[in-house]
């Protein structure tokens, strides 16, 4: 089973988590399909016609259902207000999982994953795979502040190492780096710019989710562009939602980036 | 008319909102669409606008993609063969800075195979700012068509996309129809501001009683044209009350945004009752 479907969800659990809401969705197909960076979209109403566009936090088992989708969100606007004030039981569209998700190493690697805010929900499955591979994992979880740090106990007990930096994880960064192959960050984008900074030139890879406003997340309405260089250095732009949301940092045109 | 009409059915996506037609086939088999129109393609490649490109307004978007898409000589290599390798009927939307290049896109596209319409984008919501051929003036519209018109092989249909706006509607459509166009797309985005002040286009249901009524008055003034209807069809009735108002078909833009598998739907909800085969009748 690849790609993508557009289902009508169920909400079958809501919780608060800190400052956010926690909603498991049961939305045939999407679980099954997802992988560590997957993302979904949801239809909020005919009124407010762009998606809202959630990181898959988990796909687990739950009431009879076989792959649970688990999304995190964040209210920022109407629509993120709507969605979080939804009740157990009622329907939404939603279409999944999308994007490019994240690359896995070959072999065990070092690595090291920053998440900030909601994003940290992009990581969750992704320490998961990359511990059932063999590999060290160590965790810089950050947000503007505590309230903002998504499930920092959860993450303690499953990741091995895990640093907990409200308000600024660049320190925590700067001291892992030297440790790691391998960097996956999901944050805002002032936190991606910094990590690519202070890979660039080093033989660590890293790997951003890049979050950009989406409007339609599945490919057909162009208004999402990442400005990115190829091998050769000449400038492209590419769609965040299909093309992305997970870039090697070296690709991206960070200067160009707004 | 000059080409058969191509569509197997009555609904076709709208230009801009299909991607590149590879990304909507992972929602529905493009052969069960009348058509697929793609992105408006020009001679050189576009990187398109800054960002915000598309923000919400109500029951609507605000768009400014700027026209992003690389160029014909990309467009035929790249993107064309997927389009016709899915069973997709093609219609090529194009915009030119000047009659010459849309004279050039048409000698182009009209020879290439798999092509089975181009539609002539006269309705960009800023063409001054995207450097566009300004083709506001109904001579100006029908200067373009013939320059299409020209230097297009026959059998492959030409349509013009206009603007809804009622005021110009009827005359540019007779215009365009006189210097040499198939049939008219009625309704595009229409023009607009971003909240930031820049320019852009409106789409969505909130323009949709407003392309309705300019589909009714050039069916009603240009009986023996086609024309398509376009402009806030969300759904099968949306698609009907167009169809009911003389048009021959529809495009579904701004629905796809917001439900990919929309214009799949709409075109089996619009299908008729396949009749019953013989013998099956006692069942």
């Amino acid at each position: 089973m690849t790609g993508p479907v557009h289902v009508t969800a169920e909400v079958l659990a809501t919780k608060t988590l800190g400052a956010y809401r926690h909603l498991s969705l049961v939305a045939p197909g999407v679980g099954e399909r997802s992988r560590p960076g997957s993302f979904l979209a949801v239809s909020v109403d005919d009124g407010h016609l762009g998606r809202r566009a959630f990181w898959i936090h988990r796909v687990a088992p739950m009431g009879g259902h076989r792959a649970v989708v688990e999304i995190v969100v964040e209210e920022r606007g109407p629509g993120t207000r709507a969605l979080a004030a939804l009740p157990v039981g009622a329907r939404v569209d939603v279409t999944g999982p999308l994007g490019r998700p994240f690359a896995l190493p070959r072999d065990p690697a070092r690595c090291l994953l920053v998440g900030e805010g909601y994003a940290a929900a992009a990581l969750t499955s992704l320490a998961e795979r990359l511990r059932e591979r063999g590999c060290g994992v160590r965790l810089v979880l950050g947000g503007t502040d505590d309230a903002h740090l998504l499930e920092p106990l959860a993450a303690r007990r499953s990741v091995g190492q895990v640093e907990v930096a409200a308000g600024d994880v660049t320190a925590a960064v700067l001291r892992a780096l030297p440790e790691v192959d391998v960097v996956y960050v999901a944050a805002p984008t002032a936190t991606l710019r910094f990590v690519a900074g202070a890979v660039a030139g080093s033989e660590t890879s890293c790997q951003v989710a890049l979050e950009r406003p989406l409007t339609c997340a599945t490919g057909l309405c162009q208004g999402c562009p990442v400005p990115v260089l190829d091998d050769a250095g000449d400038p492209h732009v590419v769609r965040a939602c299909v093309d992305g949301p997970v870039f090697r940092c070296g690709l991206v045109d960070w200067e160009a980036l707004g | 008319m000059s080409a058969d009409w191509p569509f197997g059915n009555p609904v076709l996506t709208a230009s801009g909102c299909g991607g590149t037609g590879r990304d909507l086939a992972a929602y529905g088999d493009l052969s069960e669409l009348g058509g697929f129109v793609t992105r408006s393609v020009t001679l050189q490649p576009r990187p398109g606008g800054a960002e915000p490109r598309i923000v919400e307004s109500p029951s609507g978007l605000v768009n400014a993609i700027g026209l992003q898409n690389p160029g014909v000589t990309a467009f035929v290599r790249e993107e064309l063969p997927p389009l016709v390798e899915l069973g997709a009927t093609v219609v090529v939307s194009i915009a030119g800075h000047s009659l010459g290049e849309y004279a050039e896109l048409s000698r182009t596209l009209g020879r290439t195979d798999g092509v089975a319409a181009l539609e002539v984008n006269l309705s960009v919501p800023d063409p001054v700012g995207s450097g566009l051929f300004d083709a506001r003036e109904p001579f100006q519209a029908a200067s373009v068509v013939g320059s299409c018109r020209r230097d297009l092989r026959a059998g492959v249909l030409l349509l013009v996309k206009l603007r809804s706006d009622v005021v110009r509607v009827v005359e540019t459509a007779k215009a365009a129809v006189e210097a040499g166009a198939d049939a008219v797309v009625v309704g595009n985005a229409l023009p607009a501001a971003l909240p930031d002040g820049r320019p852009g286009g409106l789409s969505g249901p909130a323009i949709r009683p407003q392309a309705l009524r300019c589909v009714a008055e050039v069916a009603r003034a240009l009986p023996d044209t086609a024309v398509i209807g376009c402009g806030g069809i969300m759904d099968a009735d949306d698609a009907r009350a167009h169809l009911d108002a003389g048009a021959r078909a529809v495009q579904v833009g701004t629905a796809l945004f917001h439900d990919p598998t929309s214009a799949f739907r709409i075109a089996r909800e619009l299908a008729p009752e396949p009749d019953p085969l013989p013998g099956e009748d006692d069942a």
